[in-house]
C-alpha cells in the first residue's frame, strides 16, 4: 500500500500542452501512471502523447473519470487553475507551479479544506508511490519500493535523502514534496495522519527547513499520536535572519522559525534529527534493524 | 520584499491613512530646503531597511532649519547595521499623547491574515510579546471574507474603551486591510500609531513587506523595490533566475535547489568550514545559469574554494557539466574547484569534465569535506 497516489489514480494534467507539462506527462506515462486527460483551454480535441486534451477541467473529468489533477500552469494563471480543479470533481490536486501569491493561496487553502479536496503544494515536486504511480516531477530512477514514508518541504534535498535511503537498502512507500511556499495545502501533520493508517509504511522521514512552525507542530503530533519511528532533517542552520533562502516560505521572521530551534525542539521530544542527508538513512536503518531483532 | 518607510508611507496615504507631510532628501542641503516647506518641529529619519534606527542615531527631532542641516549631515553617511544611510525623510512631527502598535500580517499556522494590536507602541512588538505577552492582542481575519468593517469595529471596541477613539481606530484598521490586499502585502505595520493631543491618529512610522510571489504576477509592485540597498550580487543573481544570499565564510557554493543549497551550507559548517554564500541555480539545466553562478562566486573576494553540488533529477548532469566547462574556460578561476555531480546522466558529465582535470565526487559528504580541507590549506 501507499498513500495519495497508486494504481487507482486517474490523472488529469492541467497545462499539458506547455513545455513542462508535456515533458513531465511523458515521464509520468513512462513510469506507468495512468494519465487519462489533459487540459489546455482552446486546445480541446488535440492529443499529447495520445492523451486527449480538453478545454476545461470539468469536461476532462466528465469524459475520462479523472480523479486526480496535477497543475503545470504558469504562476499568473495557476490560482485560476486551482479554483477550476476544485470544481471539476477530482479528489486530489497536486500543484507544481511556483509563485502563486499568498493572498490567493489563503482563500484556495480554506476552500479546498471546506470541500474536502486534498491539495499538495504549490511549489512542490509532487508525489510518488514507487512502482505504482508518479504525479509530478520527481526523478523516478532514485526511488525503490519499500517501507519508508518521506515528507519534505524541498525538492532536490528530498532526492538527496531518498538516494541514501534507497542505497542503504530500505526503499520508500510514498514520497511527498509538500512545497516550499508560506502556505501549502497539506502539512506534515496531515500526512503523518495518512502514514499512520498505512500498514506498509514502517517509518517516516521528515525533511523540514527554516520558516513557520510546521516542524514543531509535527513533533507535537508525533509525540501524542503517532505510532511509528520518525527521523528528521532540518535545512537552514546557517541561514541568516530575514533573508529568503530560495523558497518563499524559507525565511526566519521575528526570530521565529530557525533551523536550530526546530531541531532542538524535535530532539527534546525524543525525535532523532540527522546532521546530514546520509545520516538520515543510517539512523533509519539502525531503528528498523533494532525493531526487527 | 521589504520596502522603505517612505514607500510604505506613500502607500498608506493612498489608502486614506493619515500620514504627516514628509519629503525625501539625499543631502543636508536638500533636507534644509525640505524643512523650509514643512511645519516645525520636524523629525529626520534614516531610510534603511533594518531595525534599530533610533538607537543607532538615525532618528532626530529638529526645531529649526539649521538643526535640520546639522542632523542631516550627521545621519547621512551613518552606518546602521552595516548599511550606509544614503537618504533620509524630513517629516512634520506628531505631537504624541499616546502610542499604539497595530499591524496586519499573515498567520502561517492558521493560514489567514491576523490583526495584532498593543497599547505599548513605539517599541519592538517581539520584545513586548516576550516581556508582556498579555499586552499583545490578536484577532484573526476571516480568510474568505477578508476584514469586514463591522469586524474591525468589533475588534477596536474590544481593545479601546473610549467609543470615539475605537471608531477612529476601526476605520483606520479597515483602511490598513485595504492596503494589505491592495499591494499584496505579507505585513502592514504602523508602529507607533500616534494619537495627538486633539485625539487624531497618525501613522508615525510604517513598515510594509510585499509578497515576493505577488511580484511575479503583479510586476507594477517592483517600483517599490529599493535597488540601492540590495546587494548587487543578489540583484544580479535574481535577474538571471538564480537565488543568492551572501554569507560570511570562504567556501563559495553553487547548488541546484533551495533545500539542497541550504543543506550544503549547513554541512560545510558541520564539517568545520564556513560557507561564503547560499546559491540556488534553480531547477533548469540552462548552461547560462551555471556560468552566471560561477561569475558571481569568483567575483566575491572572500571565496577561497568553489564547491559545485548538483543532484540531477530533472536537471541533467551533462548540461551542468557543459555550462561548468564553458564557465571555467572563460573565467579561469584561481580558486580550487570541488565538483560533486550525482544523478541523471552523471557518466556523460564525467566524460566532459574529467579530461579537464576535474575530479568528480559522487558523495556529497566527501565533496564537502574536500572543500573544507582545501579552504584550510589556503588560509
Amino acid at each position: 500500500m501507499s498513500i495519495l497516489v497508486d494504481t487507482s489514480t486517474r490523472l488529469m494534467v492541467q497545462g499539458i500542452t506547455g513545455r513542462d507539462g508535456s515533458f513531465h506527462t511523458r515521464a509520468m506515462l513512462e513510469y506507468g501512471t495512468r494519465v487519462v486527460a489533459g487540459v489546455s483551454p482552446g486546445k480541446g480535441g488535440e492529443r499529447v502523447f495520445d492523451v486527449p486534451v480538453f478545454n476545461s477541467a470539468y469536461e476532462a473529468v466528465k469524459h475520462t473519470g479523472a480523479n486526480t489533477s496535477v497543475i503545470f500552469v504558469p504562476a499568473a494563471f495557476a490560482a485560476d487553475a486551482l479554483w477550476e480543479a476544485s470544481f471539476s470533481g477530482v479528489h486530489t490536486v497536486v500543484c507544481i507551479t511556483e509563485g502563486i501569491p499568498v493572498q490567493d493561496m489563503i482563500k484556495i487553502y480554506h476552500h479546498y479544506r471546506s470541500k474536502g479536496i486534498r491539495l499538495i503544494g504549490p511549489n512542490c515536486p509532487g508525489v510518488i508511490s514507487p512502482e505504482l504511480a508518479k504525479v509530478g516531477i520527481l526523478p523516478a530512477s532514485i526511488f525503490k519500493k519499500g517501507r519508508v514514508g518521506v515528507i519534505s518541504r524541498s525538492g532536490t534535498l528530498t532526492y538527496e535523502v531518498v538516494y541514501h535511503i534507497t542505497k542503504i537498502g530500505l526503499g520508500e512507500s510514498t514520497c511527498i514534496g509538500i512545497g516550499g511556499d508560506q502556505i501549502v495545502g497539506t502539512s506534515f501533520v496531515d500526512l503523518l495522519e495518512l502514514f499512520k493508517q498505512d500498514p506498509e509504511t514502517e517509518a517516516v522521514v521528515l525533511i523540514g527547513e527554516i520558516g513557520g512552525r510546521d516542524e514543531e507542530e509535527a513533533g507535537e503530533y508525533i509525540v501524542s499520536n503517532f505510532n511509528k519511528p520518525v527521523v528528521a532533517f532540518i535545512a537552514g542552520m546557517t541561514a541568516p535572519k530575514g533573508k529568503r533562502m530560495g523558497h518563499a516560505g524559507a525565511i526566519i521572521t521575528g526570530g521565529e522559525g530557525t533551523a536550530r530551534e526546530k531541531a532542538d525542539y524535535l530532539r527534546k521530544l525524543g525525535i532523532p534529527v540527522a546532521e546530514t542527508p546520509g545520516e538520515v538513512a543510517r539512523i533509519l536503518k539502525g531503528i528498523i534493524q533494532g525493531r526487527g531483532q | 520584499m521589504n520596502i522603505q518607510e517612505y514607500s510604505s508611507r506613500e502607500i498608506l496615504a493612498q489608502f486614506g491613512i493619515p500620514v504627516k507631510p514628509f519629503i525625501l532628501a539625499r543631502t543636508p542641503l536638500e533636507a534644509y530646503e525640505a524643512a523650509l516647506r514643512l511645519r516645525f518641529p520636524v523629525v529626520l529619519k534614516a531610510q534603511v531597511l533594518v531595525g534599530g534606527r533610533g538607537k543607532a542615531g538615525g532618528i532626530k527631532l529638529a526645531t529649526n532649519p539649521e538643526e535640520v542641516r546639522h542632523y542631516a549631515s550627521q545621519i547621512l553617511g551613518l552606518e546602521i547595521k552595516g548599511i550606509r544611510v544614503k537618504k533620509i525623510i524630513v517629516s512634520e512631527a506628531v505631537d504624541i499623547r499616546n502610542e499604539y502598535y497595530i499591524s496586519i500580517t499573515l498567520d502561517r499556522s492558521k493560514k489567514s491574515p491576523i490583526v495584532i494590536f498593543s497599547n505599548f507602541g513605539g517599541v519592538d512588538i517581539e520584545e513586548t510579546a516576550r516581556t508582556n505577552p498579555c499586552a499583545v492582542m490578536k484577532y484573526p481575519v476571516d480568510p474568505m471574507l477578508g476584514l469586514m468593517p463591522f469586524r474591525a469595529r468589533e475588534f477596536a471596541f474590544s481593545v479601546i474603551s473610549e467609543p470615539k477613539k475605537a471608531v477612529a481606530v476601526a476605520n483606520l484598521l479597515w483602511k490598513m486591510y485595504n492596503a494589505f490586499v491592495g499591494v499584496s502585502a505579507n505585513l502592514v505595520e504602523i508602529n507607533p500609531l500616534a494619537e495627538d493631543s486633539e485625539g487624531n491618529f497618525w501613522a508615525a512610522d510604517a513598515k510594509i513587506i510585499i509578497d515576493d510571489n505577488a511580484l511575479d504576477v503583479r510586476p507594477e509592485l517592483e517600483k517599490y523595490r529599493d535597488v540601492e540597498e540590495e546587494n548587487p550580487n543578489e540583484l544580479r543573481a535574481k535577474s538571471g533566475g538564480l537565488s543568492y544570499v551572501k554569507l560570511e565564510g570562504d567556501i563559495g557554493c553553487a547548488v541546484n535547489g533551495a533545500g539542497l543549497a541550504m543543506a550544503t551550507a549547513d554541512m560545510i559548517k558541520h564539517f568545520g568550514g564556513s560557507p561564503a554564500n547560499f546559491l540556488d541555480v534553480g531547477g533548469s539545466s540552462d548552461p547560462k545559469k551555471m556560468k552566471l553562478a560561477l561569475q558571481i562566486i569568483t567575483g566575491d573576494p572572500d571565496v577561497k574554494v568553489i564547491l559545485v553540488n548538483i543532484f540531477g533529477g530533472i536537471t541533467r548532469c551533462d548540461d551542468i557539466a557543459i555550462g561548468l566547462k564553458s564557465a571555467i574556460d572563460e573565467l579561469k578561476p584561481k580558486q580550487p574547484l570541488v565538483v560533486r555531480l550525482k544523478g541523471t546522466r552523471e557518466e556523460e558529465a564525467r566524460k566532459i569534465l574529467e579530461p579537464c582535470g576535474i575530479k568528480i565526487f559522487e558523495d556529497m559528504e566527501e565533496a564537502i569535506k574536500e572543500a573544507v580541507s582545501k579552504s584550510r590549506e589556503t588560509r
